[in-house]
C-alpha cells in the first residue's frame, strides 16, 4: 500500500515537545516522543487543529508555491469560496478573479460554480430519494475521513458526489480541452485553498482514483502578492459567474440552505461535528434529512490556511451575496453521473481498533483497564499521550512503557530513595 | 468464556448526563473492533434504558458483560417499578412527565425501540423497590 499523505508536517527544530498540539488533536492522533510531536498517521484526519494551536509554529500545512504553476502550459486556478471572504470592501469577485490572472493564471473556474452544481444534484438525488437519510455532506475532506475511521454505520449516509473542489477541476479540464485541444497533462489546475485537509485530499482521494486537481496553493501564500495586484488592476474582466447559492459554500450552512428546505441541520467546529456525529449514529437525531458538517468553526472561512478573522470573513460573504443571483450554474445532460464517486466509501477500522483478533484485542482491553487504575488520572499529557488511557493503550501496543508517566516514576524513584534509606 | 465486565454508576441526580455509560460502552466496543451493527444496537438499547433510569427511578447502576459474541446489559434501578408492564412495552405509551418530553424524550419508544434493537430482553419489576432490566445483544453473522 502506498504511503499516506498527510499535508501536515512539523518542523522538528521548532517542536519543543509541549503537549498544546497533544490535548488539541480530536482523533488522538499525536504523541511526543523523543521530545517532538509525532503523529499517527493512521488517526490523522487533516482537520489542521494542530496547526493552529501551535505556539511555536512548528506544525505547517505542505502547499505547492505559486512557481510551480509555471511547470503547465495552461495553468488554471480553482479559488475556493473562502478566498472571496479575505478582503475588506470588495463588492465584486471579479476584482479577485481578474488579480488571479494578473498572478499569472490563464483561466479560472470558480469552485462556488461547482458547489451550485453539486447541490442541484444532491436536491435531484433527494427529490428521487435514492439516498440513505439522513445525508451527510461530503464537502469537508476531514470529516470524511473522520467518518470513515470512527464511524462505520454512517459510510452510507454520506453524499456520494465528488466535492465542489473536484467538479469544478474535471469540468475545467474538459472546457479547456475542448478550447485549444491541449493534452490534459500540459494543463495545471490550482485550487486556492483555506484548507489543510482539501491538499491531503488532492494526494489521496477519499472517492475517486485520482484527484483532477494538480495541486494546491494556500489562500495565506498567495494572499500578499494576489492583494497586491489587485490594487493595480487597469481593467477588471467579467470572468465570475457564481450566484450566492456557491458563494454561501464558503461559510457554515450555506451547502445545507442550498437544499432549499427546512430539514437540515449544519454543525462546525471539530468538536461539535463529533457530538452530532455520536447521536446521529445513535440515532437520537430525527427530523433531518440533510446534515453539513464543517470541521472549521465558521465553516470554511475558518480554514487555516485562510487570513482573515472566521466571523469577519462571513459578515463578508454575506454582504458579497446581497449582490449576486440565486444560482448561475444548472446541470446539463448527463452531468450528474460525471459527479458520482468512483469508490463507495467505506469502514477503515484499523485506526482505533486494537487488534484484529477479538479475543486478543479483550485481553488487551483487559490489562488496558488494570493498567487505567494504576495511573493518576490527571491526564496531563507529561508522558506523550493525550490521556492516561491513551497511554495505557500505548503500553499494550508495546508502544510505551508505564514509566513513561512522570507520577508514577517518582514514586518508583521515592520507593528506591526509601529502600536505600533503610539500608 | 473469558468476558470483559465494566460497571457504571448512573445518577439520576444530573438529567444532562444521561448518555455517558453507553457512550464509554460504545467507545470499548470501537476499541474492540467489535462487530459494527451490534455496536449500534447496544448503543442505542442502551442509551434508551439509561434515559429511562434517569427519567422515572432517580438513576442506579449499569453492568456490561462484552463476550466475543454477545454482550449482555442489566440496568439496575430502585424507582417506583413498572406497574403494568405489558401497557409500558406498547408504542406511545408514556409516564414520562413535560420536562422531559420538551427535551424530544418520552414519546413511548423506549421500551419498544430496546425491545427491536436487542436480541433478549427481560423486566424484572416490582412496585416500591425497583427494575432490573436484562438484555442481550448478538453478534450476526454478515
Amino acid at each position: 500500500m502506498k504511503q499516506y499523505f498527510h499535508s501536515v508536517e512539523l518542523d522538528a527544530e521548532l517542536c519543543c515537545g509541549c503537549t498544546n498540539c497533544l490535548k488539541r488533536c480530536p482523533t488522538e492522533a499525536i504523541r511526543i516522543r523523543g521530545g517532538k510531536a509525532h503523529i499517527l498517521s493512521e488517526r490523522c484526519i487533516d482537520c489542521g487543529e494542530c496547526i493552529r494551536i501551535c505556539p511555536h509554529h512548528a506544525k505547517r500545512a505542505r502547499s505547492n508555491s505559486l512557481d510551480e504553476i509555471q511547470q503547465y502550459k495552461i495553468k488554471v486556478a480553482i479559488p475556493a469560496p473562502a478566498l472571496f471572504g479575505q478582503f475588506n470592501n470588495l463588492n465584486d469577485i471579479d476584482f479577485v478573479l481578474t488579480g488571479l490572472r494578473a498572478l499569472g493564471f490563464d483561466y479560472i473556474y470558480e469552485v462556488s460554480r461547482a458547489a451550485e452544481l453539486v447541490s442541484e444534484a444532491t436536491r435531484e438525488l433527494i427529490r428521487e430519494d435514492k439516498l440513505a437519510k439522513p445525508i451527510i455532506s461530503s464537502a469537508c475532506p476531514a470529516i470524511v475521513r473522520l467518518i470513515k475511521i470512527r464511524f462505520p454505520e454512517l459510510c452510507g449516509n454520506v453524499l456520494p458526489l465528488l466535492a465542489p473542489m473536484e467538479v469544478a477541476a474535471k469540468i475545467a479540464r474538459r472546457e479547456i480541452i475542448k478550447m485549444t485541444g491541449i493534452d490534459d497533462k500540459e494543463i495545471g489546475v490550482f485550487f486556492i485553498t483555506p484548507c489543510p485537509a482539501k491538499v491531503t485530499e488532492i494526494n489521496n482521494p477519499n472517492s475517486t482514483e485520482s484527484s483532477a486537481v494538480t495541486g494546491a496553493i494556500a489562500i495565506s501564500k498567495i494572499y500578499p502578492e494576489l492583494t497586491s495586484k489587485m490594487d493595480h488592476l487597469k481593467v477588471v474582466e467579467p470572468i465570475a459567474k457564481s450566484g450566492l447559492i456557491g458563494v454561501g459554500w464558503a461559510t457554515s450552512g450555506g451547502e445545507a440552505a442550498a437544499m432549499l428546505g427546512d430539514k437540515y441541520l449544519a454543525a462546525d467546529g471539530i468538536e461539535n461535528v463529533i457530538r452530532v456525529l455520536e447521536e446521529l449514529e445513535d440515532e437520537h437525531i430525527h427530523g433531518v434529512d440533510f446534515i453539513e458538517l464543517n470541521a472549521c468553526s465558521g465553516g470554511c472561512v475558518g480554514g487555516v490556511l485562510a487570513v482573515e478573522n472566521p466571523y469577519v470573513a462571513q459578515a463578508r460573504i454575506q454582504n458579497l451575496r446581497k449582490y449576486l443571483p440565486v444560482s448561475l450554474n444548472h446541470l446539463h445532460d448527463d452531468q450528474i453521473d460525471h459527479m458520482k464517486w468512483e469508490n463507495e466509501l467505506t469502514f477503515n477500522a484499523e485506526s482505533f481498533r486494537l487488534s484484529d483478533d477479538i479475543i486478543e484485542a479483550m485481553d488487551m482491553m483487559e490489562k488496558m483497564e488494570e493498567i487505567c487504575k494504576t495511573l493518576p488520572g490527571l491526564d496531563c499529557g507529561s508522558c506523550g499521550a493525550p490521556t492516561c488511557r491513551a497511554l495505557a493503550e500505548d503500553i499494550v501496543k508495546g508502544n510505551a512503557k508505564e514509566t513513561d508517566c512522570i507520577h508514577k516514576l517518582k514514586a518508583k524513584i521515592q520507593s528506591v530513595y526509601d529502600q536505600l534509606g533503610t539500608l | 468464556m473469558s468476558n470483559i465486565h465494566l460497571h457504571y454508576d448512573v445518577s439520576g441526580e444530573d438529567f444532562t448526563r444521561a448518555g455517558e455509560a453507553s457512550g464509554s460502552v460504545k467507545k470499548r466496543l470501537k476499541a474492540l473492533g467489535y462487530n459494527t451493527d451490534a455496536i449500534r444496537r447496544v448503543a442505542i438499547a442502551m442509551y434508551e434504558a439509561e434515559i429511562n433510569m434517569v427519567i422515572h427511578a432517580d438513576g442506579g447502576f449499569v453492568d456490561v458483560d462484552i463476550f466475543p459474541d454477545h454482550v449482555d446489559v442489566l440496568l439496575s434501578d430502585h424507582g417506583p417499578g413498572i406497574p403494568d408492564v405489558e401497557k409500558a412495552m406498547q408504542e406511545g405509551f408514556s409516564t414520562a412527565p413535560d420536562n422531559v418530553r420538551n427535551l424530544g424524550f418520552g414519546a413511548g419508544m423506549g421500551l419498544p425501540n430496546i425491545k427491536k434493537y436487542t436480541d433478549d430482553m427481560r423486566i424484572e419489576t416490582e412496585i416500591g423497590k425497583g427494575t432490573d432490566v436484562y438484555l442481550t445483544v448478538k453478534v450476526k453473522d454478515a
